[in-house]
């Protein structure tokens, strides 16, 4: 079927600001989908609240609202911009769920805009878990027999008939709070109480427990025709109870028969054709492992973080697919991008093997438990392929970026044999470093396989992995002796499962340049194989590529032009996001468009850099020394690009200049410099620039001599680290020795910095440098008093309360600083400001976190800009007058987004440490409005009940009076923890005086039980020892769905957007023509 | 031990022993499928071949209970890597065993993408599989050249007529090298299947009276099936609805004065999309063959392209004009693959039940 001729404007709804569980995958999708629709001449209006995104770029839609994912907004927006349709099927939950809204009430009928890519009845039958169930039922697909109980009674009475154990969720809790699994009665008495108890409708569904089943997902396409492909299967390591964006993964499935295989397959098709969806589907299976009885768990009707791996594993893009088909195009007519002669109806057929990791956030959350279960807690994923399961896995581990390498990297050696046993029965994300100690234990297949129920073929590549340890440490003897030690056969066989050089080293006693070395001598290097979506039975025209030793190399010829290596950011884990992405990617299309040769490495298969046809190639690969060199070998670049991976690319520098890779832009000394605290000083020095006061230490008894010098409060943090990992405020010496064991605690080659802490204004500023000029695209200013790290701080754009003077100071102290380190592309620069007084607290001479917002809010686009300076261009060329530029006569503001309903046991409390996952964007005429939009974005929609608490610290108790004030003039009653109440009242607030936690009802916790709170404020005290009180507070406030603010200014700022603004009334802005 | 994989074209690739140990020499193909090794071991169709797999890891579930003939059939059998260890609730025996217990010859460790690769460009060629180090390819090589695969049906029909019992309708197999899954397919949906020798005649099996007739897979040159192809003319002249599956599909074509001709390295996998003309559906088909119909030299009155490969745009199935008669290069059956044509098997099913 020929495109639909109708559609000519269509509204594609993105998924919002990253959190846990919708990620990056969606930008890839939507950015893929967009450039589709206008591939075939559609104009494509796009509404999405995350500003770090590439699809919020002018370059992918023709007009770009980041606006807050409302169904109010969409309907203006559609007013506003009268679409015909709208794409709702790749913005992930959030998109889906307006679309339902929107057509619910019917407002898509009254304005003749239909819904492309799936009906709402489709969405119904899917989403709905009755609908659902009963469509399943009709075409004898089984589900897990379950049913919603709303008494503890009825949850015995169903739990007997399907028998234990059983699975219990509670409806409309966050984060899976007050779930579990009940193996007899007893357990389920105690767990369905208080679960009915924290759902807010009073509803816990019981459903029959398939923990254990091998978890398997088909990603199906459909079309109108009925046509019908599966993209790829994918069979997780972790049976059924984890969540599989928390499991690893390999594709295609490895322990299922064609048997398995194809019943299962047949039944996703069925499952797809009876749910009738156009477009991208994906189906998730519980599988016997004894038995050919399945259940199906789960049906997205949509695209979805499992089909951007499956689009990564096998080359098939399924969100340009989805689109097209979207315009009504069979799966027939839509030709094969990679192999640009068959056609996407087919299958694509993998000749290697995909190795999934999750990255969680526990190096951050280091209170959280690291136990994995149905409620999703990675912040992003990494990807591998090899031709063999091992290799790939060992790929995959060291691309995390966690410090880990190999199986060694987490020592449980020193565990007893039972304690090592219990260990094993812990579903969390170390437990395969636990099987393979298991293995060297010589603890059998059947047990460990009877603990874990992992399938024993996994086992087994473990095993393997394990043998190859114990072979390369039997050579360390030889290797003692003076001798090589490592002969060529075994060296072969353990690069085939791809041990790094680094751990071979480690293992034979050889220094690692030697096995390099050795590996040369015997002409052991990697080679390139393609990912071609036919197992080679078709010429491909795609160069995505993947390594493997022991192989032929088929990477092409290159075309002679120059070539640059750009090195993407890894995996998205709090403090290095999708923003890099964003950087990578316009860096990337800047250097094309100067007629280079592009060449990316990124092991990330949610996003946009590793989509195929960004790069002119692209390596999937890790991001560590050794990789980047096979690659740097083959390629020969003529330079490579650091500055806009984040943390990742920027250590890699060092290797890549040992290499003989120039590095373009900022060179590597002056990288240094801005990192080594001695040389950054003689550089404030000499430039007349001030700074807190501060020392370099490396022990705790070093780091409190600096600090009682300094006087308390102090900053706590290491150096070369991203989002402020480690960092923290001391407010004693008790603190100091605290915190750095923490930071021990993680390998640290890096000293320790103790600086002053500065209560004032903190200002940043993204800045472009040629050498001798810079461009400030505009100065940021955030609500939050510094001493909260500048990610989790609400970002102000232009600035609004510093003074005219103060901003030429700015941009004069950025100027000498970026020419005195010689900065040639982007600077980034932390202020703080108190009264005229400017401090430089961070310098970072690379990319940072806010450059896709500020290129945005002032449409500057920085990232291409500064590629063209790292060529040789001269901002005066470019058509930019050098300097701060003019202030914009409108207001941005940035908001960040936590997940921390996801990660049980997180202190949400904010500090120096990072821990936001995505940002969202508000944009106004006035700056109440830009902050309404930007908290409506962040998903605060108030007021609702009109209820509040307050609970805080007694330095906040005078502002706090202030607030409590403004809260109540908009009609809210506060409920407040004794001290606060009694501040409250004595400034003539009224406030109603509850009991703490530990006292007796009713109390604080009954309140928020109650689930009539609209807002706790909470603000803890600083330091280390902080109240328990206060912890379980915020966290039984967030796992029941109440917003938790723990900064006064961001409280402030909230009562502030609140007072004046209308959520009706809001004015949309069209950022493509800023 | 260290085998060795000789090309025609002289390309050798140097691995690791895997089943027999003794030479073989055959044609060269290659499998995509991901799953299903098994049944592709044990497809007749392989007879007189040697295949490569693509997927490189096999054997991970290890033998199970889905053989589709009594024994496997390839010369030889080419791969990346068998698994040290199979796991599968159904699990027999390892795949290396069942590959010695077979006595056929292979090769593990080599780079099967590379090996895919030349006969994608160079199409499919012979090629000798040798564990003698001291090979001389001199001697060698003019050996491939003259190798031609030969009558391999008469090799893999079966020896006498059996039966599997049904109430339905009655349908007479012409067994050319056919994979366990057709009859089943056809006895599942009741019919009473009667399977016979490929060299059986016309005569015999229209005197069984039977409802319908189906022209089974098998291996080989369909050109060569000389005088199957005089049978099956004389079964087109009778009423008795016909369908016909790869090999089938050739010999009906050929017995109408079509011609075959063949691929360059043929369609071996389960991902193959056919398109129905009646209807303009795709399916994702299993599919292993190395020759094709050329349905342009068939009289149109005779009858019409009813498939075609979306890839390639060959031939896929022929409806017979005037006739309860209609054939399909691909495999309905699976076994391995996708199960989506299956449909077929009713097809034929209500062409039998119109019929009477």
């Amino acid at each position: 079927m020929p495109r639909n001729k109708d559609i000519k404007k269509v509204l594609v709804i993105g998924s919002g600001p990253i959190v846990i569980g919708q990620a990056a995958e969606f930008d890839y999708a939507g950015t893929q989908a967009c450039r589709s629709l206008k591939e075939e001449g559609l104009e494509v209006v796009l509404l999405n609240s995350n500003p770090a995104t590439i699809m919020t770029d002018k370059d992918i839609a023709d007009r770009v609202y980041i606006e807050p994912l409302t169904v109010e907004v969409v309907e203006q927006l559609i007013l506003k911009e009268k679409p015909d349709s709208v794409l709702p099927t790749l913005g992930g939950q959030a998109a889906l769920n307006l679309a339902m809204e929107l057509e619910e009430n019917g407002f898509l009928k009254r304005n003749n805009v239909r819904l492309i890519g799936t009906t709402s009845e489709t969405i119904k039958k899917a989403e709905d878990r009755l609908e659902f169930k009963t469509t399943m039922e009709k075409i004898g697909e089984p589900c897990a027999a379950s049913l919603v109980v709303e008494t503890v009674e009825d949850g015995i009475r169903f739990a007997e008939e399907i028998g234990f154990p059983v699975v219990l969720r509670p409806a409309y809790t966050l984060g899976g709070s007050g779930g579990g699994i009940a193996h007899d009665r007893t357990q389920l008495v105690e767990i369905l109480e208080n679960g009915l108890r924290l759902s807010r409708v009073g509803q816990v569904l019981v459903e029959r427990c398939i923990a254990g089943w091998k978890e398997i997902e088909y990603e199906v396409m459909r079309d109108s025709n009925g046509n019908c492909i599966t993209v790829c299967n994918m069979e997780n390591i972790d049976p059924v109870g984890v969540h599989t964006g928390d499991s690893i993964v390999v594709a295609p499935s490895q322990t299922l028969g064609d048997k398995e295989y194809q019943m299962l397959r047949t039944s996703a098709l069925n499952i797809i054709s009876e749910l009738n969806i156009t477009g991208g589907c994906n189906v998730q299976y519980a599988l016997h492992p004894e038995t050919f009885e399945y259940c199906v768990i789960e049906v997205n009707p949509r695209v979805s973080r499992s089909s951007a791996l499956a689009s990564k594993a096998t080359g098939y893009p399924i969100a340009k697919v989805a689109a097209k088909i979207a315009l009504g195009y069979t799966l027939d007519e839509i030709k094969n991008a990679v192999t640009k002669k068959t056609y996407a109806s087919f299958e694509p057929m993998l000749d290697y093997c995909v190795v999934k990791i999750p990255r969680l956030p526990f190096d951050k959350f280091i209170s959280a438990k690291r136990t994995l279960t149905t409620q999703m807690k990675a912040t992003g994923e990494v990807m591998s392929i090899c031709d063999n399961f091992e290799g790939a896995l060992m790929k995959a581990i060291r691309s995390l970026e966690q410090h880990v390498d190999s199986l060694l990297s987490y020592d449980f050696s020193h565990l007893s044999r039972e304690d090592l046993l219990e260990e094993l029965a812990v579903v969390d994300d170390q437990r395969i470093w636990k099987i393979a100690e298991a293995i060297r234990r010589g603890i059998s297949y059947d047990q460990i396989h009877e603990i874990t129920k992992i399938d024993k073929w996994f086992i087994d590549k473990i095993a393997i992995l394990v043998e190859m340890e114990q072979s390369l440490k039997a050579c360390a003897p030889k290797v003692a002796a003076g001798n090589v030690g490592l002969d060529k056969e075994l060296l072969k066989e353990a690069k085939r499962l791809e041990f790094p050089d680094n751990v071979i080293a480690r293992l034979t006693g050889l220094d690692e340049r030697k096995v390099h070395d050795l590996r040369h001598e015997y002409g052991i290097t990697a080679s390139y194989k393609m990912v071609d979506t036919c197992a080679a039975e078709f010429a491909a025209e795609t160069p995505y590529y993947y390594s493997v030793f022991g192989s032929e190399n088929e990477v092409a010829e290159t075309s002679g032009k120059k070539k640059v290596l750009v090195l993407g950011s890894g995996p998205i884990r709090i403090g290095q996001g999708i923003e890099f992405d964003f950087c990578s990617v316009h860096c990337t299309w800047a250097f094309a468009k100067e007629g280079y040769e592009t060449i990316i490495v990124n092991n990330n298969p949610e996003t946009v850099s590793t989509d195929f046809d960004i790069a002119d190639k692209l390596y999937f690969e890790p991001l560590t020394p050794e990789d980047v060199e096979s690659i740097v070998d083959l390629e020969k670049p003529d330079g490579a690009v650091v500055q806009f991976g984040g943390q990742t690319a920027i250590k890699l520098t060092e290797s890549l200049m040992k290499m003989g890779v120039p590095i373009l832009g900022t060179s590597a000394e002056n990288v240094d410099a801005a990192e080594d605290r001695e040389l950054f000083d003689e550089i404030l020095e000499k430039c007349g620039i001030p700074r807190p006061t501060g020392g370099t230490v490396f022990t705790a008894e070093e780091a409190k001599e600096v600090a009682n010098r300094l006087g308390y409060p102090v900053l706590v943090r290491p150096s070369y680290v991203l989002g402020g990992q480690g960092m923290q405020i001391a407010i004693n010496d008790h603190d100091i020795d605290e915190f750095i064991g923490i930071i021990n605690r993680i390998a640290q080659d890096h000293p320790i910095l103790v600086d002053k802490y500065l209560q004032g204004k903190e200002i940043e500023v993204d800045a472009v440098c040629d050498g001798e000029d810079i461009l400030i695209p505009g100065i940021m200013e955030h609500i939050e008093r510094a001493g909260i790290h500048s990610g989790d701080s609400i970002s102000v754009y232009p600035a609004q309360s510093i003074s005219e003077k103060t901003k030429r100071t700015i941009e004069d102290y950025t100027k000498k600083l970026a020419q005195s380190l010689h900065v040639i592309g982007l600077i980034n620069i932390q202020f703080i400001v108190c009264g005229e007084d400017v401090y430089v607290i961070e310098v970072n001479p690379r990319s940072s976190r806010t450059v896709p917002y500020i290129s945005k809010v002032t449409g500057i686009p920085i990232v291409p800009l500064a590629t063209k300076v790292i060529i040789g261009s001269k901002i005066k060329d470019l058509g930019y007058t050098p300097g701060l530029q003019p202030e914009a006569d409108y207001f941005a503001v940035k908001m960040p987004v936590f997940s921390f309903e996801k990660i049980r046991g997180a202190d949400i409390s904010l500090g120096p440490e990072m821990k936001s996952t995505g940002e969202c964007l508000g944009i106004a005429k006035t700056f109440d409005e830009a902050l309404y939009k930007a908290f409506l974005g962040a998903g605060i929609k108030l007021p609702k009940y009109k209820n509040m608490i307050m609970t805080v610290r007694d330095e906040d108790k005078e502002e706090a009076v202030e607030i409590g004030r403004r809260f109540e003039k908009i009609g809210y009653r506060i409920f407040a923890t004794k001290g606060t109440a009694e501040a409250l009242k004595a400034g003539g607030v009224k406030a109603n005086a509850v009991n703490k936690i530990e006292q007796e009802s009713p109390n604080l916790m009954d309140l928020i039980l109650g689930h009539k709170i609209d807002l706790v404020i909470d603000t803890p005290p600083q330091g280390a020892d902080r109240s328990r009180d206060g912890f379980v507070i915020r966290r039984n406030a967030i796992e029941t769905g109440v917003n938790v603010l723990t900064a006064i200014d961001t409280a402030e700022a909230l009562i502030t957007s609140l007072e004046n603004t209308d959520i009706k009334k809001l004015a949309l802005i069209d950022i493509a023509t800023i | 031990m260290k085998a060795f994989l000789i090309l025609e074209d002289g390309t050798v690739f140097t691995g690791t022993s895997i089943g027999s140990t003794r030479d073989m020499i055959s044609e060269i193909v290659f499998n995509t499928s991901m799953t299903g090794y098994l049944e592709v071991l044990t497809d007749p169709s392989y007879a007189g071949q040697a295949v490569v797999m693509t997927y490189p890891l096999i054997g991970n579930y290890g033998i199970t209970p889905d053989m589709e003939s009594k024994k496997a059939w390839p010369d030889g059998y080419i791969v990346r890597e068998l698994s040290r260890m199979p796991s599968n609730f159904r699990c027999e025996g390892s795949i290396q065993d069942f590959l010695k217990e077979q006595d056929i010859p292979g090769i593990a460790g080599i780079d099967t993408r590379a090996l895919t690769k030349i006969l994608r460009e160079k199409g499919t060629m012979n090629g000798m599989i040798t564990t003698n180090e001291n090979y001389d390819l001199e001697e060698i090589l003019p050996k491939l050249k003259s190798y031609v695969v030969g009558d391999v049906v008469s090799k893999v029909t079966c020896d006498k007529k059996y039966v599997l019992e049904g109430s339905g309708p009655k349908v007479a197999l012409m067994d050319f090298g056919a994979k366990n899954n057709i009859a089943k397919s056809l006895n599942q949906r009741g019919c009473e299947v009667t399977v016979y020798p490929a060299f059986t005649s016309a005569e015999e099996i229209i005197e069984s009276n039977p409802d319908g007739i189906m022209l089974s897979n098998g291996p080989g040159d369909p050109s060569t099936c000389v005088s199957i192809i005089e049978e099956i003319k004389k079964l087109y002249h009778t009423d008795i609805p016909i369908f016909a599956i790869c090999l089938g599909h050739q010999l009906m074509a050929l017995a109408n004065g079509g011609k075959t001709y063949k691929l360059k390295y043929g369609h071996r996998g389960g991902n193959h999309p056919v398109k129905d003309l009646s209807n303009n559906r795709v399916y994702i088909s299993s599919q292993n063959h190395g020759y094709a119909v050329d349905a342009s030299t068939i009289d149109p009155e005779i009858a019409e392209a009813a498939f075609v490969n979306v890839n390639d745009g060959t031939n896929e199935g022929m409806a017979y004009k005037g006739k309860n008669i209609f054939t399909v290069q691909f495999h309905p059956e699976a076994c391995p693959g996708p199960q989506d044509s299956g449909y077929l098997f009713d097809r034929f099913m209500d062409m039998m039940k119109g019929a009477r």
